[in-house]
């Protein structure tokens, strides 16, 4: 609860002012079938006159714009209070989701953070609106409204201690019954939504193996699955009108019956306490009860709605993020040379699992040094590489850079002192130029084109109408894989960074292309520490030192020369790259 | 350094057009709770009358249901209204006994003529049940009273009883109706992308085109389901309202009537109003949500590039401006309500105090005023209704019509007069000077010729760009070539029957896909008649085999979400599994192996050999060690073979190829 107040508090008076102004239209609305009852009762003992009339209009007109007056203001202040409630979250939110580390990010999907951040916080906010103009009102109504009821007749009252009691079970029966029902029609839904997805990406497939008709039966059969739920939820709630208006009408004809009687009675025991104008009056009361009873159960309703948003909210709050700056930072440490050691690195992504990802790992890697890292799919190279900059934190041993600890330099400093290309990597909306300076925001444009050059990204770049302010689609989608590596090396370069990791950056590009950017590295980006992760020999393969790895352990570090002779895993997957030609000759 | 708010705009908006959030209201039971995805911008429908034409051609089937429904609807709104002015008669039978006139002379309408009879007649027929409710504790002139009460109640509930009723079945048919015609939109959709050519699916993304079948559709549900019926039946009870005002005070009515001008200039006024700042709103939204997923989707390299402050500078400059949008589309949509419900109370004080006058006067009696108190309030819902459904017609119009605008594009040609069957296709493939490009303006493939045989393995080379998939798009006639001609066993593919073209090409694609269902499902996809033991064939074929059996079900893994629980190699090597299932005579590589590591390819490439040596084989590659042992290699660059030969042949004339080749032998 506390962390939700922090988002009402800076505007606690618009969440008081809100429900304020809605009293007045409550009021109002109580207040409005007395007048009524007034003239009425005024005419029947024959009391009426024009100026009580009269008098009985103005004040009616005058309730009438008060509450406009306050259903405006309510709505004014329910606007400001929640909205601005919802953009303070939803800053937060995303603040915090910048904080998160790797495996924070990797419990969450993309795609649910994505919601929680978009979709829930909406949710949260109409919640919130609706909640500040009707928390008031129907419950306020519903009270008024028996509040008068049993100032008019206590006795008349008890019809509807017996009806509304009915009526909310035979709801609660109807809600419970639909709610497993709507949660199939989700299912369908999305059942049916990804069928079309899947068939759309996959439409060169579809096409190519002739199966468009085989496509459109199984939507056929999605469909009328989801047509199916979908009734079957709808049967169960349009239910829920007639039980309402049935309840609604059931209870005034009792209330009439019960209430002509007790006129009756009255009248013969000559009491005028409960006469014909009282008799109306408690008729249009037992609308108003019913009707916000109604708005009461639909408000519980979405209230359910909410309430799931706002959990999954403070699960993305409340994430504990655990990669941070440790007590011990030194503040000022920045990496200088780029010598790297690694001491007895394990590593597990989910503390339980049985094998570790990494185990007992030894390196030294020398400032200034290439290194190539080479081995099958999941054998641990990207985990390896990821622990230097703290994308993860080592669960054993110590990592240690220019002879300090990684975690005593700030996380700041430690990544702006590692260049990191990722496997997935991306380029964002904007200009290429943008996306460059993402490395240094400073850099002249001098260096921005000579960090495309090592990368191999300028003159293709310069081939673009507009060059560096081409815009790029979301994600890059307007430039070549290939492009789009060497773009995203030119950014890791432009950062100037002591140690550059590539993790197979370059397996869009071509040999030609990759030899370049490798020239490159070694002869403009000698004083830094370069890692290189590849699938292709030819990319390691005159690095000073190549490191041979299989299921999470180091099982070869040497020349590409001693690796020939020693290390069979090598030889092999060397020979699997050039006995093309050899069986050629 | 952060970008400005208007940059961020131009970039967020129109990419995140389609994206916006959820911003579905309270919505009551029918409303499809969570379901979140893209909400496309609402807007006003350019061809009202053709597309409601068009709608109401789905609907049109169910003629004689919808004029039942129609039925129901005015039995039921009629019911309801029949049902209030009841009261009447009992409130003045009851002010009579208690000892007030009452001006019987407004009771003398024919609606209460017949009513009267109809009263008396039920209280003649049921004296003992009736006596037996009134019991015998009163004097004979309460008991007559009572008598007259209980005799119009129980007409009462039949009345009521059936309006239930109608309400119910007007539902239950309109939900029938409207979900079969939901139904038919939605495959007829489906059916009609099915038919569209592969260019539209490459120049529209794909979220777009979802959400046609999730937003767009999803409005007209709404619309068919909700709206419609509720402005008809506000039509029908707005009218009959009117026609029992008048019976009761022709005076009286024309007050309330004189209020409509009121509701219909301010209800179109903050309408408008509100739909501008609303616009604005989904604009601000779709920006910040389009930023949102951008940058938490690339977390990890925002992460690697220590630009989270930037980031977070960058979103509250959106969020800014979406709380300002916002606070106005929130006030002006929450204002609607009270302002009109209030006119309305308005309205009702005049009709009251003008009632109390004309009582006065003795132009009324109490039972009278108390019934036109409950019209005036009832005949202000109607309009208060029709006019909030406007807004989402409106909206459900423009979906449809973005909905019927796939529906009107153009498909894939028919095929040609006389085209072929070729019932035993040997996959001999020739390209005749074959000229090509995605836009008129820009050529792709200059003047292309080659020739394959079967058992032949022809590969291409060359930069990314340079017109390699192109040319596997023309020969399964993805994309329709500008000049040349290409042949198959020497007859012009555009004389072939499409569907036995492409079936007689197998393809493995350089984005691999894989659909939601199990790996044997996956890989039985273009031949549905395999039987297992060759699933299992092909996917040793493809060495696949050893790691499906190490998944948790082997060959029955579900595969969920483009495969995503498998990782990139392996996704390729169900693909190839599936082509090497086919026994389509021509068969095509385009970057099948790119992810799968070397040792493995070399295991493929010796599987497939056999498959290989009585098919045409088109290889797509960049990796060199790939293409190697090829019977003919063409080097493609900017769209001409500028060098074609066998690996050996092109290391001797030291042409570009050698150069690609020597990048690497360098090395070696």
């Amino acid at each position: 609860m506390k962390k939700w107040f922090k988002y009402v508090k800076p505007y606690l008076l618009y969440f008081i002012l809100g429900p304020l102004c809605m009293i007045i239209e409550v009021i109002g609305e109580v207040l409005m079938p007395l007048y009524l009852a007034e003239v009425i009762n005024g005419a029947v003992y024959k009391t009426l006159t024009t100026e009580a009339s009269l008098w009985a209009m103005v004040k009616m007109i005058g309730t009438s714009l008060l509450m406009m007056i306050g259903g405006v203001g309510g709505s004014y202040f329910g606007a400001k209070a929640s909205v601005n409630f919802a953009a303070d979250l939803r800053n937060d939110l995303f603040a915090k989701v910048q904080k998160y580390s790797f495996a924070n990010i990797d419990r969450f999907s993309t795609g649910s953070l994505v919601t929680r951040l978009t979709n829930d916080v909406s949710q949260m906010q109409m919640f919130i609106n609706m909640m500040l103009r009707m928390m008031l009102r129907s419950p306020g109504m519903l009270i008024g409204g028996v509040i008068m009821a049993i100032r008019l007749s206590p006795s008349l009252s008890v019809v509807m201690a017996v009806t509304i009691p009915l009526l909310l079970a035979a709801m609660a029966f109807i809600i419970a019954r639909g709610m497993p029902r709507f949660s199939k029609m989700q299912t369908k839904i999305d059942a049916l939504n990804s069928t079309v997805q899947e068939n759309i990406t996959n439409v060169r497939v579809v096409k190519s193996f002739v199966r468009e008709e085989h496509e459109v039966d199984k939507f056929g059969r999605a469909n009328r699955d989801l047509k199916d739920a979908g009734m079957s939820a709808m049967k169960n709630m349009i239910f829920m009108q007639p039980v309402q208006t049935f309840f609604m009408y059931v209870t005034t004809g009792l209330v009439i019956w019960f209430g002509s009687q007790l006129v009756i009675n009255n009248y013969d025991a000559g009491i005028s306490s409960f006469s014909v104008g009282e008799l109306s009056s408690f008729i249009n009361y037992v609308s108003q009860i019913l009707f916000s009873l109604m708005m009461v159960t639909f408000m519980l309703m979405f209230s359910s709605r909410a309430l799931a948003s706002a959990k999954r909210i403070s699960e993305v709050l409340d994430e504990k993020l655990d990669i941070t700056d440790t007590p011990n930072v030194e503040a000022d440490a920045v990496i200088e040379r780029g010598e790297i050691e690694l001491k007895n690195v394990s590593f597990r992504y989910y503390k339980n699992s049985a094998e570790p990802v990494l185990e007992n790992i030894d390196l030294t890697i020398a400032a200034g040094s290439t290194v190539g890292i080479i081995g099958s799919t999941g054998c641990g190279k990207t985990t390896l590489v990821s622990l230097i900059p703290r994308l993860y934190d080592a669960d054993e041993g110590e990592i240690l850079i220019d002879g300090r600890s990684v975690k005593e330099y700030s996380l700041y400093n430690l990544r702006e002192g590692v260049g990191m290309v990722l496997q997935k990597n991306v380029l964002f909306s904007g200009t290429i130029e943008e996306n460059l300076r993402w490395g240094d925001e400073n850099a002249t444009d001098e260096q921005m084109f000579a960090a495309a050059e090592n990368a191999q990204a300028d003159k293709f770049v310069k081939n673009f109408t507009l060059g560096y302010e081409t815009e790029l689609g979301q994600g890059g989608v307007n430039v070549s894989g290939g492009q789009k590596q060497r773009l995203c090396i030119a950014r890791a370069l432009l950062k100037n960074p002591k140690i550059i990791i590539l993790d197979d950056s370059t397996s869009a590009v071509d040999t030609a292309t990759e030899a370049q950017i490798r020239r490159a590295f070694r002869e403009e980006l000698a004083a830094s520490t370069k890692i290189i992760i590849a699938q292709r020999i030819s990319s390691v393969k005159d690095a000073d030192m190549i490191v041979v790895m299989d299921e999470g352990r180091i099982t070869g570090i040497g020349s590409h020369d001693s690796l020939m002779q020693s290390n069979l895993a090598y030889q092999e997957i060397y020979n699997s790259q050039i006995s093309g030609k050899e069986e050629n000759k | 350094m952060a970008r400005t708010l208007s940059e961020l705009q131009k970039q967020y908006n129109s990419s995140a057009n389609g994206k916006t959030g959820d911003m579905r209201g309270p919505g009551g039971p029918g409303g499809r709770g969570g379901r979140g995805g893209p909400r496309g911008a609402g807007g006003k429908p350019k061809n009202m009358g053709k597309t409601v034409g068009r709608l109401l051609s789905y609907v049109g089937k169910y003629k004689i249901l919808l004029l039942v429904v129609f039925l129901f609807m005015i039995i039921n709104t009629v019911a309801s209204l029949v049902g209030g002015y009841m009261t009447r008669p009992i409130i003045n039978r009851l002010s009579a006994y208690v000892g007030l006139e009452v001006d019987t002379e407004t009771l003398q309408t024919p609606i209460y003529v017949a009513l009267d009879s109809v009263i008396e007649s039920v209280k003649n027929g049921a004296t003992g049940f009736i006596s037996s409710l009134v019991g015998d504790s009163y004097n004979p002139v309460a008991t007559e009273v009572l008598f007259y009460i209980s005799a119009t109640l129980m007409i009462l509930v039949c009345i009521y009883a059936f309006g239930i009723l109608t309400n119910y079945m007007q539902a239950r048919v309109m939900m029938t109706i409207s979900q079969n015609s939901i139904e038919k939109i939605r495959n007829d959709l489906f059916l009609k992308l099915q038919k569209l050519p592969v260019r539209y699916f490459d120049t529209h993304p794909t979220g777009e085109i979802m959400s046609r079948f999730t937003n767009d559709v999803d409005n007209i549900d709404v619309m068919l389901n909700n709206s419609l019926t509720s402005i008809v039946s506000g039509v029908i009870s707005l009218a009959g309202t009117l026609v029992f005002m008048i019976t009761t005070n022709p005076w009286l009515t024309l007050i309330t009537v004189a209020f409509v001008p009121f509701f219909a200039i301010g209800g179109s006024k903050i309408a408008g109003a509100s739909r501008k700042y609303y616009s604005g709103q989904q604009a601000a939204l779709g920006a910040a949500n389009g930023y949102i997923e951008e940058i938490v989707t690339g977390q990890k390299v925002v992460k690697v590039f220590n630009h989270e402050s930037i980031c977070c500078e960058e979103f509250e400059t959106l969020n800014e401006d979406l709380r300002e949008k916002q606070m106005k589309a929130q006030f002006y949509g929450g204002i609607m309500g009270p302002i009109m419900h209030n006119t309305s109370m308005i309205s009702y004080s005049v009709t009251i105090g003008v009632g109390g006058i004309l009582m006065v006067m003795g132009r009324l009696d109490p039972g009278a005023l108390q019934l036109f108190a409950q019209y005036s309030k009832q005949f202000s819902m109607p309009i208060n209704n029709i006019s909030q459904q406007t807004a989402s017609i409106f909206s459900a119009l423009a979906g449809a019509e973005r909905v019927f605008a796939i529906m009107d594009e153009e498909p894939e040609a028919p095929d040609a007069e006389g085209a072929q069957d070729m019932p035993e296709m040997r996959g001999d493939v020739a390209f005749e000077n074959v000229t090509f490009g995605y836009n008129p303006d820009k050529v792709i493939l200059k003047n292309i010729s080659l020739y394959a045989h079967p058992g032949q393995k022809i590969a291409f080379v060359g930069s990314t760009g340079a017109g390699k998939t192109t040319v596997t798009n023309l020969l399964s006639r993805f994309y329709d070539i500008d000049s040349g001609k290409i042949t198959i066993d020497g007859v012009d593919i555009h004389d072939i029957k499409r569907d036995t073209l492409r079936s007689n090409i197998a393809m493995v694609l350089q984005d691999t896909h894989l659909f939601t269902g199990t790996v044997r499902e996956n890989i039985r996809y273009g031949c549905p008649d395999a039987t297992d033991d060759e699933i299992v064939e092909a996917a040793k074929t493809a060495s696949a085999h050893s790691f499906i059996m190490r998944l948790e079900h082997g060959y029955d893994t579900m595969l969920e979400g483009d495969g995503a629980n498998l990782s990139q190699g392996q996704r390729q090597l169900l693909n190839i599994a599936r082509a090497a299932l086919s026994k389509a005579p021509i068969l095509v590589l385009d970057e099948a192996t790119s992810s799968v590591d070397t040792r493995t390819e070399r295991h493929i490439e010796h599987g497939m050999d056999r498959l290989m040596k009585t098919r045409t084989t088109f290889v797509i590659a960049h990796r060199l060690s790939t293409v190697r042992n090829s019977n003919a290699i063409m080097v493609l660059e900017a769209g001409e073979i500028i060098e074609r030969g066998t690996h050996e042949q092109l290391l001797e004339m030291k042409g570009r190829y050698y150069e690609l080749y020597t990048g690497k032998k360098e090395l070696d």
